[in-house]
């Protein structure tokens, strides 16, 4: 299909729309609102919802309900949205709903400020609401990958029944790049669990309240086997020049490809540096990281944030090599910036 | 990396900065190059200055975003003092002498001037300043050249009345004219 020049937020309304979702709850919020938009001018041509929700409660409470039908539906926002929304994703996580979640993400904390950030990682990756669970997290770097993973996140949420949230810095979701747009999809996986009328059948209950202490454990296992081969299946990583590396950087999001410039640049001028790149930040790419620790002598884990992947990174290195830190929060670091780091730590260690 | 162009376009909210970017984003794709269009986003948006960043590469493009631009085109005082010190080394400064009442201090820097608004008002169409200029860019710079910039115009410009796509025409036209003869 012919190339079409898009904004980040409205690639990934796009690729939602082509994965078949019929439904968006949100409530605005900048730098996310043009997903919301997208979606309020596209629905009524196509016969789908829009709801602006007269809260982020009522948007996620939307998302839980439509997404008990066994349609596919979705929500967007940005970090402080992600925090009022975190108590239905918990809901969403036990009942085992699948839908997509969208966070383009901005400075905090508090209101903090509407440049980009990356300082909700911690709350995207562990879970963000209460109780034991997690959801699939997929950062994307490209306006391209905002459509295709906005399709694959449902793809995995049907697949794992999940909520799946998209990631993705505001610059991303506000920059424009051209994109190829996707076929539709039209066949979907059967969800003999959905709430969708019980006529000659028992009636399906989705439900979180587990009063007997017996049930709710053995509810924590079933979602606890399930995280476990998501971990064992679905780990995603793009790694360049790890072979031969000295110093592998770790970055995610559209900050990779910043750094993959800085990366190229320095090892043009002698350094063996390499880089990887976390497309699922959870689960996190272990396996990558693991291997590249086999011969790297040391990690540099670069974020928009105060340090927050790098714990990830450490845990993943596995005290097999030091691992360091390099972030900015309120600004993205210009690829000169990090070329000018990775240098000085190259040069400091004698790679 | 020597294939990458990396274009800033800055100035007053209103004066059409983003949407110059953008034009020349499409013409460049029309043109089949991989490009990015990165705005500044928040404050600027509401009121004050504005700025986007345009790459245009014939590979993939890696770092959509760079401190030092190879060409800079200012449209205000305030967007030349923040980013002349940004602009590469030997890079092109393209200025709107209409409202930059100073010369760059850089002396490395190709640098050329242009009374946008004077002439702009000259031909009736005030609004069409930030085409004049970027015509003027495209002459002297052929980062796209004009007969694909003019080749994009209506799909660039799809949804606007006829008449207003005519008028940005001829003010970017003017544009070209001006650089023929002047830089």
């Amino acid at each position: 299909m012919k190339k079409v020049l898009m904004k980040g937020n409205e690639a990934i309304a796009e690729g939602a729309l082509t994965a078949g979702c019929i439904a968006f709850f949100g409530y605005p919020i900048t730098p996310s609102s043009e997903i919301a938009e997208y979606m309020a001018r596209k629905f009524p041509l196509l016969g789908g919802t829009f709801v602006q929700a007269e809260s982020e409660l009522a948007a996620i409470s939307m998302v839980y309900g439509g997404a008990s039908t066994g349609f596919r539906v979705m929500t967007a926002t940005s970090g402080p949205g992600i925090s009022l929304k975190s108590e239905g994703i918990s809901f969403l996580a036990e009942a085992e709903l699948p839908c997509l979640i969208v966070n383009i993400s901005r400075g905090g904390p508090g209101l903090g400020g509407i440049q980009p950030a990356q300082s909700d990682y911690w709350q995207a990756t562990r879970g963000g609401g209460h109780g034991d669970f997690q959801i699939i997290v997929l950062a994307p770097s490209s306006v391209q990958e905002m459509l295709d993973f906005a399709m694959e996140a449902f793809d995995l949420a049907d697949k794992y029944r999940i909520p799946v949230m998209v990631m993705a810095e505001g610059t991303l979701g506000q920059m424009m790049e051209p994109v190829i747009p996707r076929e539709k999809v039209t066949q979907f996986i059967g969800k003999p669990w959905a709430i969708n009328g019980c006529k000659d059948r028992k009636p399906n209950i989705v439900n979180t309240l587990h009063l007997s202490p017996e049930f709710l454990e053995e509810r924590n296992h079933v979602l606890g086997d399930k995280y476990k081969v998501i971990k064992a299946n679905e780990q995603r990583a793009e790694t360049y020049w790890t072979e031969d590396a000295d110093l592998v950087v770790v970055a995610f999001g559209l900050m990779s490809r910043i750094v993959k410039k800085a990366v190229m640049e320095v090892r043009k001028r002698g350094h063996k540096v390499g880089l990887i790149r976390p497309i699922t930040l959870w689960p996190f790419p272990v396996e990558h990281i693991k291997k590249a620790a086999e011969t790297a002598k040391m990690f540099l884990s670069v974020e928009i944030s105060m340090g927050q992947m790098v714990d990830d990174v450490r845990l993943a290195v596995n005290g097999k090599a030091p691992v360091e830190f390099y972030g900015r929060i309120g600004m993205i670091p210009s690829p000169e910036e990090i070329a000018d780091q990775i240098i000085k730590l190259a040069e400091r260690e004698g790679f | 990396m020597d294939s990458e162009k990396q274009v800033l376009f800055a100035g007053f909210g209103g004066q059409g900065v983003l949407s110059m970017g953008k034009f020349l984003t499409y013409a460049a794709m029309g043109a089949g190059k991989n490009v990015s269009w990165l705005p500044a986003y928040g404050a600027e948006m509401r009121g004050g200055t504005a700025n986007c960043l345009v790459t245009i590469a014939d590979d993939e493009i890696s770092s959509p975003l760079t401190e030092h631009p190879g060409m800079a085109i200012i449209m205000n005082r305030p967007s030349l003092d923040r980013f002349e010190g940004k602009i590469k080394k030997n890079g092109t400064l393209v200025i709107n002498s209409s409202l930059v009442d100073r010369l760059p201090q850089r002396e490395d820097l190709n640098v050329f001037q242009m009374p946008v608004n004077q002439i702009a008002d000259e031909m009736g169409s005030p609004k069409g300043a930030n085409m004049l200029l970027l015509g003027a860019c495209l002459q002297k710079t052929g980062v796209v050249t004009v007969e694909q910039a003019l080749e994009h115009f209506g799909i660039i410009f799809k949804g606007k009345k006829e008449s207003i796509i005519e008028k940005n025409r001829e003010a970017f036209l003017a544009g070209v004219q001006y650089a023929k003869e002047n830089w």
